[in-house]
């Protein structure tokens, strides 16, 4: 394949107004292709989660293991610092709190957490 | 311009494929699909093709392979047959689905139990709903030809879907035939550089495919879509058939007319049995019997009403299947085409013969059986409007 090829029209964008006497079914890009990266993002699949893992910043070496086996990438990382844990889409497995060698994350079950 | 060979079907679509000469291969051999295999991986082994060819553990495999190569922008082909096409099921629907234009050459072979490596049409008839455009071909020309054409159909902007180009095995498969093969430059220009649509490999138009269509999602319409674009399939099919011709002289459509100008009976018949019934109507024909055939080409999209326009000052039809819808006590064939014939006026009495299960010989006298029926039937007697062409009874 050259490393150049060319790139087709592409269909309109999800979520652009269908044009008058299109219907709804016409507009979606072909083959459900998402027409952008990323989008898992926005997908919040948090809910999922029976047990939280609560992180205590006191108690972490910065060692990044957690980091490296979170398999939904929920370890937040600021300028190659942990931040805290996404809970929009940490599921809740409690691989990082297993694999933490500082015991830095304590896996809580959500309905004992205080708001 | 053209070179003439004699070579089985197979080889022949090894040869289309190599002229073609495809980005990724990937397929697991199968009887009777392995010369195919066979013989293209002799051209990457002699550096005859670009192709990178990957060896699967099997055919699931193969076809998985291939979505993730089609879905990274490569022009992708495949081959395989009856169990192997079975193994692939999965795959088939997620590959029309993500409207990858993969083409697979699929050998017709009978489903398992019994074991059972001959030819008959019910691997690809059971692949008829998955989404794929289906082609079937007469014999080793129409195989090749037919690759060759797929490549375009697959990929046009108004179709991208996967084509199944289907030929019978070992009577196409294995037999060594008389045809004519096109230049490589010409088969190079006919079917151009592949222009993927939204691909993996593009960072400048980043994308996700196969993703979760959500709870809610959009799953109807999606399928709504891709039958829109298996409909403009035939515009193009035809389309390219002509181009085709202007290229070869050798000119293709949805279907053939043999003899059908002044026909009052008419065979419909797909694969390699269109000769056999060709050699009957000619038959027929010089002891002045107004005998015709039609030879269906595209399966999928099925054209209903262009049939039944074929076929509506006949008195008499019969649709030949080499597979049984086993439960619905008719062939698959026969069913669609009855289909189609259901809002026209004018229609003729239409009959059904299953026959050639699992490899079983189909000669001329069979044939000529069905044509002595449809003169009963066309003349007013009552005849089985679905019987069994070939059984040992
Ligand atoms: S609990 Fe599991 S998903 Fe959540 S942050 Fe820890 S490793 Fe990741
Ligand atoms: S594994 Fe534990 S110590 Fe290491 S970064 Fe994560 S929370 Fe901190």
């Amino acid at each position: 394949m050259s490393s150049e090829t060319k790139t087709q029209d592409r269909p309109a964008e999800t979520g652009a107004e269908p044009k008058p006497g299109e219907k709804a079914w016409e507009k979606l890009p072909e083959g459900a292709t998402i027409p952008e990266p990323g989008t898992a993002d926005k997908y919040r699949t948090g809910g999922w989660r029976t047990d939280r893992p609560v992180w205590d910043a006191e108690k972490c070496s910065q060692c990044m293991i957690c980091f490296m086996f979170c398999p939904d990438s929920s370890i937040e990382v600021v300028e190659g610092k942990m931040t805290g844990i996404d809970l929009e889409h940490c599921k809740g497995c409690g691989i990082c709190a297993c694999e933490c060698p500082r015991d830095a994350i304590e896996m809580v079950p959500e309905d004992e957490i205080e708001e | 311009m053209a070179k003439t060979v004699a070579i089985t079907g197979n080889v022949a679509c090894a040869h289309a494929m190599r002229q073609i000469d495809p980005d990724v291969v990937a397929a697991y051999p199968i009887t009777p699909q392995t010369t195919i295999v066979e013989e293209f991986s002799n051209f990457v082994a002699k550096g005859q093709v670009e192709t990178e060819y990957v060896t699967v553990e099997s055919e699931h495999s193969a076809m998985s392979a291939c979505i993730g190569a089609s879905a990274a922008g490569s022009r992708v082909m495949t081959t395989t047959s009856s169990q192997g096409l079975a193994l692939m099921w999965e795959m088939l629907y997620i590959a029309a689905g993500l409207r990858l234009p993969i083409v697979m050459h699929n050998v017709n072979r009978t489903l398992s139990a019994p074991i059972n490596i001959h030819c008959d049409h019910s691997d690809s008839m059971g692949a008829r709903d998955a989404g794929w455009i289906q082609l079937f071909s007469e014999d080793a020309q129409e195989a090749y030809d037919n690759t060759i054409q797929a490549i375009r159909i697959a990929e046009h902007p108004d179709v991208h879907l996967p084509v199944m180009v289907l030929l019978d095995g070992f009577i196409i498969s294995h037999a060594i035939a008389r045809l004519d093969l096109l230049e490589d430059d010409q088969v190079k220009e006919f079917v151009g550089a592949y222009q993927p649509g939204y691909h993996l490999l593009d960072p400048q138009h980043q994308a996700t495919m196969g993703a979760f269509d959500g709870l809610h999602g959009n799953y109807f319409e999606f399928k709504r879509a891709q039958v829109e674009a298996i409909r403009n399939s035939k515009q193009v099919t035809i389309d390219v058939g002509k181009e085709f011709g202007a290229m070869s002289g050798r000119s293709y459509g949805l279907f053939e007319l043999y003899e059908m100008d002044d026909a009052e009976v008419a065979v419909i018949v797909m694969g390699s049995t269109a000769g056999t019934t060709r050699a009957v109507v000619k038959e027929l024909r010089a002891d002045g019997v107004k005998a015709g055939m039609i030879k269906l080409r595209a399966f999928r999209p099925f054209p209903a009403p262009e049939l039944a326009a074929a076929v509506r000052d006949m008195k008499a039809v019969a649709v030949l299947d080499r597979a049984e819808s086993v439960g619905a006590d008719a062939g698959p064939a026969y069913l669609e085409v009855r289909n189609a014939l259901y809002d026209s006026e004018r229609r003729p009495a239409i009959i059904n013969y299953i026959y050639g299960l699992g490899g079983r010989d189909v000669g001329l006298e069979l044939i000529r059986d069905v044509y002595s029926d449809l003169a009963d039937l066309a003349g007013g007697k009552s005849v089985e409007a679905v019987s069994y062409l070939g059984l040992r009874e």
